[in-house]
């Protein structure tokens, strides 16, 4: 009997209904891939689309392939432009993925994009073509100011969510929030906690009154107390607020209201901003400590020493927390005694160069993995770090996902035993079976690499910085990750001979990021002949800031002629910065200048 | 940036270290042969490191088990006094560390002072870039150590008083010179720009200020 082919048989609205319970993307690409009626089948009834890559596919052929769709995720930049290693007006433009959205899937109703350039009249034609537009999720973007935002605030009728996270965004005023129309009422999640300037706090408190559904509120650090306390009057049923500036007088009516609406607020389970605060407004946060799952005290630098103690030992149910490192080991123990239900915890540091004084040192990080043995995922910047406190970490905490190590100083080794973090690092793989992203740092050889390709079978995305010794470092990752995604690398010492190692591999992963590594522009031309899949792009230094001089007016106007450049016959040259990924949508049409695909 | 600050963030400041150890700090640690010029101590600061990361042709191979030898020729004691240096010149790495730009513009544009009592335990830190004047700053440091009350005189001398023991306390403040100013005494905006940090002084001591006069 031929089993195998009874799911022909099926009607197509039964075949999309089962498909129906299959949410996760990659669960759909697959079932996408099985025979061309499941592909046509599946893509009609796709509602929601993630694109990792925005130049892994052309908008029009992505907006072809799902015109039913309703949510799309967009990402832009690599990781690393989050750290000024990618010029400006390198790419990653939100309008030609929203103008081929408008053209070809009326149904879009959420837009979540990440490391992005939008320009304000990308917002604009967004909210005109989707009357039905509800939800806008803007992290670490730029290009658009206030007026973007007064566009999306006036023109949506529905408008659900508007979250933006650590965006550049041009202040043009506070006026933008004036433009949400009185009849708008459907507000759940609204965060501007990334404006830098003034917001009209009387339209603010009118909003807040006139959104009964409003869960998610994150201010800007120009929102005073005094509004903060009449908001949260306004909204009992509140779940996440992030404050704006925390500072008040003692015996000022705005601190005793405050009081008293935190209070009103039973539902409170996540708490960010404390922007300025002081230490008796944070008495006034103690009362609702106990119900917190989520705090966020990474922008509080103030917030440090007796205070956070007295904080956080009330945080019984904390699931995570972001602090800045000058709550120091101490703080940290605290932290570890309290916090027992600790899943997330990120510690940023106060102080970029390592100027001072340590503040945070392998003895805090071992002291939380001995309280907190639920920890999944951990972002750690740290002065100095050993092997010894690596080991008894992973032993600890055999559950992360997500294990991000940062020692301020490049190549650090263990100052106890003055040796590379090798088996530190090594232990966390052999450990965690379930790790899915890693970054290190400190003094590391070609052994830890060696490690990390022979057990972290689960390894997504990796990150490292000055570590290695030779190709064979990269050699042992590639061939070993088998899940390898994202692979972001940074002056290292990995040449032409470990980018050829396995030029396969690139098709399996969306990603490869080297810069200040020991790559040739042969090395690179090789890849691109070898791989006509992917696109390899080399970012020219010297031309990015000539074109960065050009746009700021200081230079003028020179020979244009790069593609001399690129064969002018010195295939030895040192490749400053190369991004390889693999695409379907062919070289970029709109790289600038200074990308050089090859 | 030294390998000492780790062990004993609290010893940074000389106390504690004789000048023999202090002056282990200043050779080269024992008979490494080096390339010109160019090859770092793996102890050294920050910035010698930085400047092998920055030229991406610097052959990092040549860190490797030979210097590796060379480093364990050197006692941990000696390692530890691996202390008293300048603080190492702000060479930057590009994007490192790795900080979103947001956040750190967002760290920069913070003026962050410790304040500290006299008689009182504990340090507090504020960021003076968060008030708009010595006002707002008096009020949240009276605030800040609950004991105070602000009185203010009739001649327009802010002092702070302790109201259980009637100890006036005056706001003081290091610039950047290294001198004790009172605070009051410029304007608001340079007032912020020079303070290094704040000392609640008791009046009986803060007699010998520098008056206002001899400072610009």
């Amino acid at each position: 009997m031929k089993v195998q082919s009874a799911m022909f048989y099926f009607p197509e609205e039964v075949i999309e209904h089962i498909f129906s319970f299959l949410t996760h993307h990659p669960d759909r690409n697959t079932v996408s891939t099985v025979c061309k009626a499941w592909y046509k089948i599946e893509r009609l009834s796709r509602c929601e689309v993630f694109v990792g890559n925005c130049y892994a596919i052309r908008p029009d052929r992505a907006a072809a392939r799902f015109p039913g769709l309703r949510s799309l995720t967009l990402k832009g930049k690599p990781h690393f432009a989050d750290f000024d290693l990618v010029p400006p007006d390198w790419g990653g433009l939100a309008g030609p993925w929203i103008e081929a959205m408008a053209r070809s899937c009326p149904n879009l109703e959420e837009l979540r994009m990440k490391r992005m350039v939008v320009s304000d009249e990308s917002l604009e034609l967004l909210v005109h073509a989707f009357p039905n537009f509800k939800a806008l999720v803007l992290v670490s973007c730029e290009g658009f100011s206030t007026d973007g935002l007064a566009a999306v605030a006036r023109s949506c009728k529905s408008l659900r969510e508007l979250d933006l996270q650590e965006n550049e965004i041009e202040d043009r005023g506070p006026r933008w929030l004036n433009s949400f129309p009185d009849m708008c009422t459907s507000l759940v999640s609204l965060n501007f906690a990334c404006l830098k300037g003034e917001v009209n706090l009387k339209s603010l408190e009118r909003l807040v009154c006139r959104s009964p559904n409003l869960k998610c509120l994150r201010l800007n650090r120009a929102v005073p107390v005094e509004t903060l306390a009449k908001i949260m009057n306004q909204c009992p049923n509140l779940e996440d607020l992030g404050t704006g500036s925390l500072l008040a007088d003692q015996f000022s009516e705005a601190y005793v209201s405050l009081i008293s609406a935190l209070q009103k607020c039973k539902k409170l389970r996540s708490l960010s901003g404390f922007w300025d605060a002081s230490p008796l407004c944070l008495l006034a946060v103690y009362p609702i400590c106990a119900n917190l799952t989520g705090l966020n005290l990474s922008y509080a630098p103030t917030v440090q020493g007796q205070d956070f103690i007295n904080l956080i030992q009330h945080c019984v149910k904390l699931l995570r927390l972001w602090v800045l490192d000058s709550v120091g080991d101490k703080g940290l123990a605290v932290v570890a005694s309290a916090c027992k239900e600790l899943q997330e915890l990120r510690v940023f540091p106060s102080d970029l160069f390592a100027a001072g004084p340590a503040t945070v040192t392998e003895e805090g990080l071992v002291a939380i993995s001995t309280g907190c043995p639920k920890l999944n995922s951990l972002l750690y910047f740290c002065h100095s770090m050993t092997n010894s406190a690596l080991i008894t970490v992973s032993k600890n905490c055999p559950n992360f996902t997500r294990f991000r190590l940062c020692i301020l100083e490049p190549r650090k080794p263990d100052p106890a035993t003055n040796e590379p973090l090798d088996e530190g690092f090594g232990a966390v793989v052999k450990t965690c079976k379930n790790l899915r992203r890693f970054s290190i740092s400190g003094l590391l050889t070609d052994q830890v690499f060696y490690y990390i390709g022979k057990y972290a079978k689960a390894l997504e995305m990796l990150s490292i910085a000055f570590a290695g010794d030779t190709d064979q470092g990269m050699t042992y990752v590639l061939n070993g990750c088998k899940n390898l995604r994202k692979l972001e690398i940074r002056d290292c010492p990995f040449g032409d001979g470990a980018l050829l190692a396995d030029v396969t591999k690139y098709e399996t992963m969306r990603s490869l990021w080297m810069s200040s590594c020991d790559i040739s522009l042969r090395g690179c031309k090789a890849l691109a002949t070898k791989m006509p899949s992917l696109n390899v792009e080399i970012i020219n230094e010297w031309e990015a800031e000539m074109e960065e001089n050009l746009n700021n007016g200081v230079a003028e106007v020179i020979s244009n002629n790069n593609n001399k450049h690129i064969n002018n016959g010195n295939d030895e040259r040192k490749v400053e910065k190369l991004y390889v990924y693999r695409t379907v949508g062919g070289p970029r049409t709109d790289a600038p200048d200074f990308v050089w695909t090859l | 940036m030294s390998v000492e600050t780790e062990r004993s963030s609290t010893e940074s400041e000389v106390s504690g270290l004789d000048y023999e150890e202090t002056a282990l700090t200043l050779r080269l640690p024992g008979g490494t042969s080096r390339v010109a010029g160019s090859e770092p101590d793996r102890k050294r600061g920050f910035s010698e490191t930085v400047e092998l990361g920055l030229g991406s042709g610097a052959p990092v191979g040549t860190r490797g088990v030979g210097s590796t030898d060379d480093q364990s020729d050197e006692s941990p004691e000696s390692q530890a006094s691996v202390a008293e240096k300048p603080p190492a010149p702000k060479a930057r790495v590009v994007g490192w560390p790795p900080v979103r730009s947001f956040r750190k513009n967002v760290m920069k544009s913070c003026k962050l002072v410790k304040v500290a009592v006299d008689g009182a335990p504990y340090l507090r830190k504020v960021d003076l870039e968060a008030y708009t004047g010595y006002h707002q700053l008096l009020t949240a440091l009276q605030e800040m150590f609950s004991c105070f009350t602000l009185r203010n005189y009739p001649d327009e001398e802010r002092k702070l008083v302790d109201p259980v023991n009637g100890t006036e306390y005056v706001p003081t403040y290091e610039d950047k010179e290294g001198d004790w100013m009172l605070v009051g005494d410029v304007p608001w905006k340079m007032f912020v720009e020079s303070c290094k940090r704040v000392r609640l002084m008791k009046s009986s001591e803060a007699v010998n200020l520098a008056p206002r006069a001899q400072h610009s």
